[in-house]
Order: structure tokens, then C-alpha cells, then sequence
């Protein structure tokens, strides 16, 4: 480190390749991270660069180096817990978190088109039958009757039953 | 970019410097030039005759003793603590001056407030002392943090608090010799106020102040 003060390029080289592994496993104390590791890394180098010009030639090397070190992990560490604590991954497990309502629409429309299938088949067939034709598919009374054989008097009881019937069951599974 | 990349590159930016002096020494260069810019201050200005009589007072002459402690042992400590590998307990050092300086302006606070009841505690003359401290402060934190920002400490923080603690320390051992009477509770309040404000101060600044 004394000549690299003094200005020797290839002694600062050699010194910065030697003493990379040794960062490297100080760094390791704060961050398991590899990616993490190589950055805190970087900046120790970067610092160490920087701060040449406090290294005492009549002291110890390897203390002076830890101390960058540590101070650049503890800062890695708290910019990488800041960052944890800011952003969230976009994977589809944490999908329903977002806070936004509108984000989580989609995946809320298809659990209650769960429900509502549930619910539909545990209907009589006749009363499901008059309440998708009329209700979800929306047929007139004379196209519904056609298409599932019951008379226009049966598929209004039956739909108006088949409603009733949704409702308490609805309010026995709330 | 890779590590090794950037090991190569800093290799060939590398240009000769030269060594920092050793903390203790540059700490000694500036209170050498602040003392000696204090002196001729209170030789010109100050109200000698009282200033003598009042340090002639054992429990002033411990107050102004421990005021101007707590700023050598701050500028110790934060040109100590520039450095990488010095001790992070330098930092306790200016504790028992402060605390000594802290002790004997509450003393002379409740001498004045409580036994003799002399001086009010309206704000009008203590708000000299914050604007005392604060003005002669800031030429004082000019040519520490000149001197500080040369090392590029790597952790500001303890550099920046130490370093205006020290300068308001030093401007408050000033002001003891433009201030000829007893501390009201008001007036200690005020000093407070003005250092702790200027810490608060130089840590919210410290990295353009001190480059890190």
C-alpha cells in the first residue's frame, strides 16, 4: 500500500487482486447474497481508492482495510434492507398484496365465478337450467323454452325459485 | 462491471499522494489556529477585568476549563474518527468534559435562578448567546471541515457530530469571556440549544461538508 501511495500501478494492482478474496469473506459476515457480495465488493475497492490517502505506512494494513470493509457490508446491508422493505417481487404469489384493489381484480373475478359455479350446481337441474338461460345468457322467455323443453309458465317459477334458493344459500355461506 | 475490471481500472488511474498527517497532529494544527485567532480576540475585545474576576470564581474556572475541554477532546475525536481504523470509542471522549461543562452551567443556573433570584429568565440577552455561538461557529466548522473532508470518512456520521460539537464547544469557551454574568436557566438552555442545533446541524450536511 506504501508504494501504491507512492504511485505504482502495478504493486495498487496486485495489492487490490491479493486482498479481494479477503473483502470478499469479510463481506460474508453481512450478506449471503453473491450479487450482493460483488457490489459491496466493488464499493470497498472504490472506497479503499478513495480513502488512500489515510493509510499510515507506520500501521497495520489489514486493520485499516476491515475497518472499509465493514463500514461498506453494514451500508450494502442497510441499502439492500431499505430496498426489502420498499419493493416487493412481482411473482404470483405475492400477486393478491398489492395494495392497489384494482390490481387484484382479475384474480377476485375468477374466485367469485368459483363461487357462483359452486353454488349453481348445487341447484336442481330445472331451476339451473331456467336461471342460465334466462339470466346468464340472457334468451327470451320463448328462445329459453325452446332450448330446455319447459313450458314459459315453469322457467318463470323456476327462476324465480332457483333465485330464492341462491340467495339463502349465499347468506348460509357468508 | 466486473471486480476485476474495476481493480484494473483503478490500477491505472492511480496517481501518487501524500499521506495523510497522523489525526492527532492535524487536530493540534487547527486548535494551534483557532486558539491563536481566539487569543488575539479576547486580547482585543473581550471584557478582561471581568472575565478575570469571574474565572477567579473555583466553579467558573471549571466551567470555562470543561467548555474548552469538551472542544479539544471533539476535535481529537473527529479528526480521530476521519480515519478508518481508529476506534470507534473516540467518541466518548468529549463525554466528561461535556458532562463536567453541562454540571457547572446547571450549578451556576440554579446559584442565580433559585438562591438569588437575579435575572429574569426573559429570552432578550440569551438570544445573543445562540446567535454568539451560532456566528462565530460557522467560520470555525469552515476550516475543521476543510481539514476533515480531506480524509473522505467513511463513516460521516460520528465525524460530522464530533466536529460540531467541537466548534460549538469552542465558540461557547469564547462567549465565556463576553458573557460577565452567571448562566440563567434560560441562557443554558440557549447554549444548549445552539450546539445541539449545530449537531444536528452538521450530521444532516455531513456529506457535502465532508465529501463521503
Amino acid at each position: 500500500m506504501h508504494a501504491a501511495q507512492a504511485g505504482d500501478r502495478q504493486a495498487y494492482g496486485e495489492l487490490l487482486r491479493e486482498v479481494t478474496p479477503f473483502i470478499r469473506a469479510l463481506l460474508r459476515r453481512h450478506c449471503s447474497h453473491r450479487q450482493d457480495i460483488e457490489e459491496m465488493l466493488q464499493d470497498t475497492l472504490l472506497t479503499l481508492h478513495r480513502v488512500r490517502r489515510t493509510y499510515d505506512p507506520r500501521r497495520p494494513f489489514t486493520p485499516w482495510l476491515g475497518a472499509i470493509a465493514a463500514r461498506r457490508g453494514i451500508d450494502g446491508l442497510r441499502r439492500r434492507l431499505r430496498v426489502a422493505r420498499h419493493e416487493i417481487s412481482a411473482d404470483a404469489r405475492s400477486y393478491e398484496t398489492f395494495s392497489e384493489p384494482a390490481a387484484n381484480d382479475d384474480i377476485e373475478a375468477l374466485r367469485a365465478r368459483d363461487e357462483i359455479d359452486e353454488l349453481l350446481r348445487r341447484l336442481p337441474a330445472r331451476q339451473r337450467e331456467a336461471l342460465e338461460a334466462l339470466k346468464l345468457r340472457q334468451l327470451s322467455l320463448a328462445e329459453a323454452a325452446a332450448a330446455s323443453g319447459q313450458s314459459v309458465a315453469a322457467l318463470k317459477v323456476n327462476t324465480h325459485r332457483a333465485l330464492k334458493a341462491l340467495r339463502a344459500l349465499f347468506q348460509k355461506e357468508s | 462491471m466486473q471486480t476485476k475490471q474495476v481493480i484494473e481500472q483503478l490500477a491505472a488511474e492511480l496517481e501518487p499522494i501524500k499521506p495523510l498527517r497522523a489525526p492527532g497532529a492535524r487536530a493540534v494544527i487547527w486548535l494551534a489556529l483557532v486558539g491563536c485567532a481566539a487569543a488575539i480576540v479576547i486580547l482585543s475585545y473581550a471584557h478582561r477585568d471581568s472575565a478575570l474576576a469571574r474565572l477567579a470564581i473555583p466553579r467558573i474556572a471549571i466551567e470555562c476549563a470543561a467548555t474548552g475541554l469538551t472542544a479539544i477532546a471533539a476535535i481529537l475525536a473527529a479528526f480521530e474518527l476521519s480515519v478508518p481504523d481508529r476506534s470507534p470509542r473516540w467518541a466518548w471522549l468529549p463525554l466528561p468534559p461535556l458532562l463536567a461543562w453541562l454540571g457547572a452551567s446547571g450549578l451556576g443556573c440554579l446559584r442565580s435562578g433559585l438562591l438569588f433570584h437575579t435575572h429574569g429568565t426573559a429570552i432578550g440577552e440569551s438570544s445573543h448567546c445562540f446567535l454568539f455561538i451560532v456566528a462565530v461557529s460557522v467560520p470555525l466548522a469552515v476550516l475543521l471541515f476543510a481539514m476533515l473532508r480531506r480524509a473522505r470518512p467513511v463513516n460521516p456520521i460520528p465525524v460530522a457530530a464530533m466536529g460540531t460539537l467541537g466548534v460549538a464547544a469552542s465558540a461557547a469557551f469564547l462567549l465565556e469571556f463576553f458573557h460577565p454574568f452567571d448562566v440563567t436557566a434560560i441562557d443554558l438552555a440557549m447554549h444548549l440549544a445552539a450546539v445541539a442545533a449545530l449537531i444536528l446541524l452538521g450530521m444532516a450536511l455531513r456529506r457535502p461538508l465532508l465529501g463521503s
